[in-house]
C-alpha cells in the first residue's frame, strides 16, 4: 500500500498526456486503419461504410498514380539518404580535428534546419527552374556562365531522374544536422584510443578504418532512422517546390489530393496507413532495441 | 654525444614532415570547407538580390546579376500579404510552445525522478509518437475535430486553437524525452533528501527541479516554437483561411503564377525571419533539441 502511494501520484501527474497519446496517436492511428478497410469512398455519404478487409491495400497496386508516387519516393530516399549522410559524414570528417573558424562553418551549415521546408522550396523552386538556353534562369543559367550548357537539364520536371533532383534540396537542409551528428560521434572517441592505435603501429588511416568508424556506427544508425523518416513522409518540401503535380507525386501527396480533390476518405487512409506501415517497419525494431540498451546501461 | 645526436637525427627528420603534411592537410580542408559554405550560401544569394530587384530586371539574362537598382517594393508588398499569417503563427507558436514545455516538465519529471511501474514502457510508446508519419492520423484526426465541434459546440477544426492542440499533443513525446534526458542529471540523493524532509512531489517539482529547469525549458520551447512555426502539413489539414500561419500563406503566395519572383522570395525571407532570429541568437539551445530528436545519439 505504502508502494503505491509512492508511485500513485506520478502516474496522475503523467495521465493527462498518456490519455492525449492514447487517443491521439494510438486511437486514431487505430481509427485510420479501420478506415482504410472500408469502403467509403464517398466524404459526404452519413454511413460509415462496410468493412471490405485488404481490398483497398491490394487495389491501389493498379492505379498507375501509386506505383509512380511509390517509385518516386524510393528515388528520392536513395538519393536523399545517401546525400546527406555521405555530405554529412564528409564535412564532419574535414572539421573533426578541430579547424580554424569551426563555429562560423557550424553555422552557415545548420542555418537551412531553422527554416521551412516551404520558404527554402520558394528558392530551389527558382534554382531548379526546367526552362533551358536563352529562357534559363537559376541554376541552368548558372551553368551557361561557367561555359558548362551541357549540365542543363529539366531538374525536378525530368520524367526519369526528377526526384533525384528533388533530393537536393533535402540534402542541403538536412546535411548540416548530420554533420552535428557525426561530429559528436567523431569527438566522442576518445584520444587514448587512437594514441594506442598509433603505438601499436597504425598509421592515420588504419587508425581511423579500426579505430574511429566503428565506433560510429551507433551515429549512423541514429542518422539512418532520421533521415529514413523524413524521407518517407515527405510532403512540404514537394509542395514547395512543385505543387501537386504527378510527374512529383509522393505517397503523402497523393494522400492530399485523394482527401482534398478526390473526397475519398478510405483511399487516403489506405494511402496514409502505407507511409506508417513503411516508417514503422524500421523505427519499431529500432525503439525496442533502444530501450533494451538503456535498460542494460 | 655523437651517438646521441646520430641517434636523434633520424626522429625529428619525419617529425618535421608529418607537421609539414599535417600542415597542407589542415590547408585543403579549410579550403573545402570554404568551398561548401558558397555553395551553401547560394540560394540565400538568390533569395536577397532577387527580393530587392525592381519588376523591369527580372529578365534571365540578368537572373544573377545585383540589382541595378534597388528597391524595397517587392518587400512592402510580399509584407502585406504575408501579415496576417504572421500574426497567426504568433498566436498559434507562443501559446502552443509554453503548453508543450509544461506538459514535457511534468512528464520528465516523473519518468525520471517519480517513476511507477511499466514507466520505461510507457516512455518507448511515447517515443514512437515522434517517429509517426503524422499523415497516418490525419484523416481521423480532422473527423474527431468536426465531431468535437458538432456535439460540444468546441470548434477546433479549422481555426488556431485546434492547430495549437495538435502541435501540443504530437510534441508531447519530443517534449517528454528533452525533459526526461535532463532531469536524469539531477542527483537522486537531491530528491530522496527532499522526500526526507517531508516534501511531496509538486513540492519536491516546485522547489528542487524548476529552479534548475532554465536550460530545459528554453530548449523545448525553442524547438517547439521552431517546429509549429515552419509546420505546414498539420496547418493545411487544420486550418481555413482565416486562420492560415504563415507556411500556408506563403505557399499560396509563392505558388500563384502571377506572383513576381522577387515578391515571392521577400516573402520566403519574411516567413523566416523570426526562427532565423532564434537560431542566432540561441543557437547553443536549438542544437540541444537536435541532437535530443537523435534519442541518445
Amino acid at each position: 500500500m505504502t508502494r503505491v502511494r509512492r508511485w500513485l501520484p506520478g502516474l496522475l501527474l503523467v495521465s493527462p498526456s498518456i490519455i492525449l497519446i492514447a487517443i491521439f496517436v494510438y486511437g486514431l492511428l487505430g481509427w485510420n486503419f479501420k478506415l482504410a478497410m472500408t469502403d467509403k469512398h464517398d466524404e459526404i455519404a452519413e454511413i460509415p461504410g462496410n468493412f471490405v478487409g485488404l481490398e483497398n491495400f491490394t487495389g491501389i497496386w493498379s492505379e498507375e498514380r501509386w506505383g509512380l508516387s511509390v517509385r518516386h519516393a524510393i528515388v528520392f530516399t536513395v538519393v536523399f539518404v545517401g546525400g546527406a549522410l555521405v555530405l554529412g559524414w564528409f564535412l564532419a570528417f574535414l572539421m573533426e580535428k578541430g579547424i580554424r573558424a569551426e563555429a562560423g562553418f557550424r553555422a552557415v551549415y545548420l542555418f537551412p534546419m531553422a527554416v521551412s521546408f516551404i520558404a527554402t522550396g520558394v528558392v530551389w523552386r527558382w534554382l531548379m527552374n526546367s526552362a533551358t538556353g536563352e529562357q534559363a534562369v537559376g541554376l541552368n543559367r548558372l551553368f551557361h556562365y561557367l561555359g558548362l550548357d551541357f549540365l542543363q537539364w529539366q531538374w525536378f520536371r525530368d520524367p526519369d531522374w526528377g526526384m533525384a533532383a528533388m533530393a537536393i534540396p533535402a540534402i542541403w537542409q538536412m546535411s548540416g544536422y548530420i554533420m552535428a551528428l557525426f561530429l559528436a560521434g567523431f569527438r566522442g572517441v576518445p584520444e587514448e584510443l587512437r594514441e594506442a592505435a598509433r603505438v601499436d603501429g597504425c598509421g592515420e588511416w588504419g587508425v581511423y578504418r579500426h579505430v574511429v568508424l566503428p565506433m560510429l556506427r551507433p551515429v549512423t544508425l541514429s542518422a539512418l532512422i532520421i533521415l529514413g523518416h523524413i524521407s518517407l513522409k515527405v510532403f512540404d518540401l514537394v509542395v514547395a517546390v512543385s505543387g501537386k503535380q504527378i510527374i512529383t507525386d509522393v505517397p503523402a501527396t497523393f494522400m492530399w489530393t485523394a482527401v482534398y480533390d478526390s473526397h475519398d476518405p478510405a483511399k487516403g487512409a489506405t494511402i496514409a496507413s502505407y507511409i506508417v506501415l513503411s516508417v514503422a517497419v524500421f523505427v519499431v525494431p529500432y525503439l525496442i532495441w533502444d530501450a533494451r540498451k538503456g535498460k542494460r546501461s | 654525444m655523437t651517438a646521441q645526436v646520430a641517434e636523434k637525427a633520424p626522429r625529428t627528420a619525419p617529425a618535421v614532415r608529418v607537421r609539414d603534411r599535417r600542415r597542407t592537410g589542415t590547408w585543403v580542408r579549410f579550403a573545402l570547407l570554404l568551398l561548401f559554405v558558397l555553395v551553401f550560401l547560394i540560394p540565400v544569394y538568390v533569395l536577397l538580390v532577387t527580393s530587392f530587384k525592381p519588376l523591369t530586371e527580372a529578365d534571365p539574362a540578368q537572373a544573377w546579376n545585383l540589382p541595378k537598382v534597388w528597391t524595397t517594393e517587392a518587400w512592402r508588398v510580399a509584407w502585406e500579404k504575408l501579415e496576417p499569417g504572421i500574426v497567426n503563427s504568433f498566436l498559434l507558436a507562443i501559446p502552443g510552445s509554453l503548453i508543450s514545455a509544461v506538459l514535457g516538465s511534468l512528464n520528465g519529471y516523473v519518468l525520471s525522478k517519480w517513476r511507477f511501474p511499466g514507466a520505461d514502457v510507457l516512455f518507448t510508446l511515447f517515443l514512437f509518437g515522434m517517429f509517426i508519419p503524422y499523415q497516418g492520423v490525419m484523416i481521423p484526426l480532422v473527423q474527431l475535430m468536426v465531431n468535437v465541434g458538432d456535439t460540444l459546440g468546441i470548434q477546433l477544426y479549422g481555426g488556431i486553437p485546434g492547430l495549437v492542440l495538435a502541435h501540443v499533443v504530437y510534441g508531447i513525446p519530443i517534449c517528454t524525452l528533452i525533459f526526461r534526458n535532463y532531469y536524469v542529471t539531477i542527483p537522486d540523493e537531491l530528491i530522496e533528501a527532499s522526500r526526507v524532509d517531508g516534501a511531496g512531489m509538486l513540492r519536491t517539482l516546485w522547489s528542487i527541479v524548476l529552479p534548475v529547469s532554465g536550460p530545459a525549458f528554453a530548449v523545448v520551447i525553442i524547438w517547439q516554437f521552431t517546429s509549429m512555426w515552419n509546420d505546414f502539413l498539420f496547418a493545411v489539414f487544420l486550418t481555413g483561411p482565416s486562420s492560415w500561419p504563415t507556411t500556408v500563406m506563403l505557399n499560396n503566395i509563392a505558388g500563384a503564377v502571377t506572383t513576381p519572383y522577387s515578391q515571392q522570395m521577400a516573402a520566403a525571407i519574411l516567413a523566416s525571419i523570426p526562427t532565423m532570429i532564434i537560431y542566432v541568437l540561441l543557437g547553443r539551445f536549438f542544437m540541444r533539441g537536435l541532437m535530443a530528436g537523435a534519442l541518445k545519439g
